[in-house]
C-alpha cells in the first residue's frame, strides 16, 4: 500500500483531530470559567462558615395548645397548600403529611411535671442523617443548616431511619401547589430548615419565632452560636440549657431550657 | 485515504448539526408568550440564542450554588424564568408556565424532553400570601430578593438589531 | 466415579412455559403495583413518617439475605473443599445473582424517586452505609458472573479458585453491609447493637441454603432428573446447624438487650406485649422458622422423607420472613424515647406512642414479585447455561 504518498495527508489528518479536541476542550470548559468568573462579582457571599444558626426554646414560656409556631411554619413554607388526597383517613392523614414542628406535651413520670414544647430538626452538628444519605442530598451547610438537596434526593427514607428526633417527613402525594421559597415535591424527604429562605435575604428571625412572639410568649429565640455578643449566645451563658439525647453527642443547634 | 474522507464528513456533521440546532430553535421568531412579563423586555438574562442552548446548565449550576452555598443573588434562577415567562389570566393570576400553550410547556413538549423542574417548584409568579414577602420588600429591586428577581441593573442591553444580527450569525453556520 | 455432564434444564413445555407464565404473571401484578405506588404517591400504602420502611422492604431484605447465603454452596465446593456441593456451585451462584436481582428490583421500585437511579449511581456519599451496599451489590453481581463462568468455562478453570474465594469474602461483604444499614442507626432502640452485622451472616446462611433446597428440589423435580439422597441429607443437616445459629444469635441479641436498662422497653414491646409483632416473633420467628423445622431436620422419623426437608425449608423462608418483618417494622413501631423519664401526653407526630402500620395489598404484590423475579431469572438462566448436573445420583463409594 502507498504507505509513504500518504503521510502528508496523515499528518493533515492528526492536525485535525488535535484541533478538533482543542476546540472541543475549549468549548466544554469555556462556559464553566465564564461562569465562575461572571459571578466573582456578586456580592452575595452565601452561607458563613463563620456563623452557625442555631435556637434556645424555653419550655416554661412555651403555653399548653398554642400552635402559632406550628401553624407559621405551615404558613411560611407552603405545607398548608397541601390537600389531603381523595379518601385518605384523618388518622393517616396526619401520619403521613409533613410535619416540620410539632408541639409535644409531656409528663416527668416521677414528679409529675408537665412540659410543654416545640419538636423540629435539631440541626446537630454532627447529623446522623448527612452520615447515612446515599447520595449526598441531605446535608449541612457552612452555617450549620441541615437540609436536604431534593435535586439528588432519591426518597429512600433512610435519613428517617438515622434521625434521633423524628425531624423528618416525606411527601406522600402529588404536590399541585408551592411556594417560590419552598418547593416541595412527591417522593422527597424535608425538615426544617431554619426559614433559610429568610435568613440568606438577610432577615435574623424565623417564622415560628416570630408568631410566638407576636402572640406574647417569647419562647423561641433565634440566632448565631458563634457570635458571644449575639442575643442567643448571651441567653446561653446565662440559663442552663439542655440538649434532646444529648446522650448521642450530636451537638444541637436548637437547645431547651426548663425540660 | 478513505479513512481520512469519513473522518472529515463526520467532523462536518457536527456543525451541520448545531446550525440545525439554532436555526430550528430562531425559526419561529420570538418564542415568548404575549402577556407574559418578557414580551415586554429586550432580552432574557443572556442572549436568546445562548440561553435556548444553554438555559438547562446555567440552571443547574446556579441551583447548587444556591441550595448548597446559600449565594442566593445567581444570575440564572428558575424562579425569575417563572417571573417573566409566565402569562398573566387576566384576573389578576397566571397561567402556570408548564400549562398547554404556555412558554415552558411548548417548546418541551415540541422536543419531548420532560419539564421535571415543575415537579416541586412553583409554576406561577408568587403572589403576596404571608410574612416572607414583607422581610424582602424592603430589599427588593436594588439587590436580589431571595435571588428570585433579577437585577435590573444588570439586564444585558442587547438592542433589537443585535439580537437579529446573532440570530443571521448562528443561521449561517 | 462417574464423570458428571452439566446441562441446560430441559423438560416438557407445557410444564416449563407455564410456570414461566406463572410468575410473569405475578411480576407483571407487582409492576402494576409499583406503578400504582409512584404514581399516587406512597400515600397509597401503609408507610407513613413513623414507618417509613414498610412491607417491600422486608421483601427486599429477605431476598438480599438469602442472596448471599445461596452462595455458601457454591464456597464450601470451593472455599472449603467439599467434593459433595462442588457439582451444585454453578446452581448456587445463579440463585445467587436471581435472588440480588429480585431484592434489589423491590428496593428500586419502593424508593420516592426510582426514577433518579442514575443519581444514585453517580452521586456517592462514602459514610453511607447504603451507598457502600451499592458499591457491594454491583460488585456481587461481577464477581459471581466471573465465578460462574470459571466454574463453566474450561478454559477459565484457572480463576476458580481466586473467584471463589473472591466471591466468598465479597459475600460476607455484602451481608455485614446489609446488617449494618441498621446496626448502625443509633436513634433507634431496637438497632443500634453491632451484633446486627454477625446476625445477618448467619441469617443469610440459613435463608440462602433453605431457598437453594427448595429450588433444586423443584428444578429437579422440575426436569424429572435424579437427586440423591445422600447429598440431600448433607444439605439438610447443614441447614440444621444455620437453623440453631439463628436461634442462638436471636437469643444473644435479646439478652444482651435485656442487661440494658434502657432497651428494657423494646425488648417488653417484642417479647411480651406487642400484640402482632410478638406473635410473630414468638410463633413465626422462633417456632415456625427454628424449633420445628430443627425438628424435622433432626428427627430421625423424617430422616429419609423429602417432603418434609422441603416443608422444613419452606417454613425457616416463613420465619426467616417475620424474623425480617420483626426488625425491620417493629423496630420502627415502637416509639422513640426522645425524653428518658417523660410520658408523652399529647403530640401532633406519634410521639411515644407505637405506630401503626397496616401494608396495603400493592406493597405485598410488589414484594412477590421480587421473590418471582428471582425465581425466573434461575428458570430461564438454567435453561440458558450448564448449571445443573444432569443427575445428581450418590457417588457409588460414599465420598471420594
Amino acid at each position: 500500500m502507498a504507505g509513504k504518498k500518504e503521510q502528508p495527508q496523515d499528518i493533515k489528518r492528526r492536525e485535525f483531530i488535535g484541533s478538533t479536541i482543542l476546540a472541543a476542550g475549549v468549548a466544554t470548559v469555556a462556559p464553566g470559567v465564564l461562569l465562575t468568573v461572571a459571578n466573582a462579582t456578586s456580592e452575595d457571599e452565601g452561607a458563613n462558615s463563620e456563623i452557625r444558626w442555631g435556637m434556645l426554646i424555653d419550655s416554661n414560656k412555651c403555653v399548653d395548645n398554642c400552635t402559632a409556631c406550628v401553624d407559621a411554619c405551615e404558613r411560611e413554607n407552603g405545607i398548608d397548600l397541601l390537600r389531603r388526597p381523595q379518601g385518605q383517613g384523618d388518622e393517616m392523614w396526619n401520619a403521613q403529611r409533613p410535619q416540620w414542628i410539632r408541639k409535644v406535651k409531656l409528663r416527668d413520670r416521677q414528679t409529675g411535671e408537665v412540659t410543654n414544647l416545640p419538636m423540629m430538626c435539631q440541626h446537630c452538628e454532627f447529623p446522623p442523617c448527612v452520615d447515612v444519605c446515599p447520595t449526598g442530598a441531605s446535608f449541612k451547610r457552612a452555617d450549620g443548616i441541615v437540609l436536604v438537596d431534593r435535586h439528588t434526593c432519591i426518597g429512600c427514607r433512610y435519613c428517617m431511619m438515622a434521625c434521633p428526633y423524628k425531624a423528618r417527613s416525606f411527601v406522600h402525594q402529588n404536590v399541585e401547589q408551592q411556594t417560590i421559597r419552598a418547593p416541595r415535591g412527591k417522593g422527597c424527604v424535608e425538615s426544617c430548615n431554619l426559614c433559610i429562605h429568610r435568613i440568606d435575604s438577610g432577615a435574623t428571625t424565623t417564622a415560628c419565632q416570630d408568631a410566638c412572639e407576636k402572640d406574647g410568649h417569647k419562647a423561641i429565640l433565634f440566632g448565631d452560636l458563634k457570635n458571644p455578643e449575639s442575643e442567643l449566645s448571651k441567653a446561653l451563658q446565662q440559663k442552663s440549657s439542655r440538649q434532646v439525647r444529648a446522650d448521642l453527642e450530636l451537638n444541637t443547634g436548637v437547645r431547651y431550657t426548663s425540660l | 485515504m478513505q479513512s481520512s474522507t469519513g473522518i472529515l464528513r463526520a467532523a462536518g456533521v457536527i456543525p451541520a448539526v448545531v446550525a440545525a440546532l439554532f436555526s430550528m430553535a430562531v425559526h419561529s421568531g420570538s418564542a415568548v408568550t404575549p402577556g407574559s412579563r418578557a414580551a415586554g423586555m429586550e432580552a432574557c438574562v443572556a442572549p436568546t440564542a445562548e440561553i435556548r442552548r444553554y438555559h438547562m446548565d446555567y440552571l443547574k449550576h446556579d441551583r447548587i450554588k444556591v441550595v448548597r452555598d446559600g449565594v442566593r443573588g445567581v444570575k440564572y434562577s428558575l424562579a425569575e424564568c417563572v417571573d417573566c415567562h409566565a402569562e398573566q389570566d387576566g384576573n389578576g393570576g397566571y397561567h402556570p408556565v408548564n400549562g398547554d400553550g404556555q412558554f415552558c410547556n411548548k417548546c418541551h413538549e415540541y422536543l419531548a424532553v420532560s419539564l421535571t423542574c415543575f415537579q416541586c417548584h412553583s409554576k406561577k409568579p408568587e403572589q403576596k400570601r404571608s410574612a416572607a414577602s414583607l422581610s424582602g420588600e424592603k430589599n427588593a429591586g436594588q439587590s436580589s430578593l431571595f435571588g428570585l428577581l433579577m437585577k435590573f441593573d444588570e439586564a444585558p442591553a442587547l438592542s433589537a438589531e443585535e439580537m437579529a444580527q446573532l440570530h443571521a450569525i448562528s443561521r449561517e453556520d | 466415579m462417574k464423570k458428571l455432564h452439566y446441562s441446560e434444564l430441559w423438560c416438557s413445555s407445557p410444564r416449563y412455559w407455564g410456570g414461566l407464565a406463572a410468575l410473569t404473571f405475578i411480576i407483571l401484578l407487582g409492576m402494576a403495583a409499583a406503578f400504582h405506588m409512584e404514581h399516587s404517591g406512597h400515600w397509597v400504602t401503609g408507610m407513613s413518617n413513623q414507618v417509613v420502611w414498610g412491607l417491600p422492604h422486608v421483601f427486599a431484605i429477605f431476598l438480599i439475605v438469602a442472596a448471599s447465603g445461596a452462595l455458601n454452596v457454591a464456597s464450601i465446593g470451593s472455599v472449603f473443599g467439599g467434593p459433595l456441593y462442588k457439582p451444585l456451585g454453578r446452581f448456587s451462584g445463579l440463585l445467587a445473582i436471581g435472588l440480588l436481582a429480585g431484592g434489589l428490583v423491590v428496593l428500586l421500585l419502593d424508593l420516592g424517586r426510582p426514577e433518579r437511579l442514575i443519581v444514585a449511581i453517580t452521586h456517592y456519599n462514602f459514610k453511607s452505609i447504603f451507598a457502600w451496599n451499592i458499591i457491594l451489590y454491583t460488585g456481587f453481581f461481577t464477581i459471581v458472573g466471573i465465578y460462574i463462568w470459571a466454574m463453566i468455562d474450561r478454559k477459565a478453570q484457572k480463576f476458580y479458585q481466586v473467584t471463589g474465594f473472591a466471591a466468598f469474602f465479597w459475600r460476607l461483604a455484602l451481608t455485614t453491609g446489609t446488617g449494618s444499614i441498621f446496626g448502625f442507626l443509633v436513634a433507634r432502640e431496637a438497632y443500634d447493637a453491632a451484633i446486627m452485622a454477625p446476625m445477618f451472616i448467619i441469617m443469610s446462611f440459613s435463608y440462602g441454603l433453605a431457598f437453594f433446597i427448595i429450588t433444586l428440589m423443584s428444578a429437579y423435580w422440575w426436569a424429572s432428573r435424579q437427586l440423591g439422597s445422600h447429598r440431600l441429607e448433607k444439605l439438610k443437616n447443614l441447614l440444621g446447624v444455620f437453623v440453631g445459629a439463628v436461634l442462638y444469635f436471636s437469643l444473644v441479641y435479646h439478652l444482651t438487650n435485656l442487661y440494658v436498662t434502657q432497651h428494657h422497653g423494646v425488648e417488653r414491646f417484642i417479647l411480651l406485649d406487642g400484640g402482632l409483632y410478638t406473635v410473630m416473633f414468638w410463633l413465626g420467628q422462633i417456632t415456625i422458622g427454628g424449633i420445628i423445622p430443627l425438628f424435622m431436620l433432626y428427627s430421625p422419623a423424617f430422616s429419609e422423607n423429602r417432603f418434609a426437608i422441603a416443608i422444613a425449608s419452606l417454613m425457616v423462608l416463613i420465619g426467616g420472613f417475620f424474623q425480617i418483618y420483626v426488625i425491620v417494622i417493629g423496630g420502627q413501631a415502637y416509639p422513640m424515647n426522645l425524653f428518658p423519664g417523660k410520658e408523652v401526653l399529647s403530640s401532633s407526630f406519634y410521639d411515644g406512642v407505637v405506630a401503626a402500620y397496616t401494608p396495603s395489598l400493592a406493597e405485598g404484590m410488589l414484594g412477590l414479585a421480587g421473590v418471582a423475579i428471582a425465581m425466573t431469572l434461575v428458570a430461564v438462566g438454567a435453561r440458558m447455561l450448564k448449571v445443573l448436573p444432569e443427575s445428581l445420583e450418590d457417588p457409588e463409594e460414599g465420598i471420594a
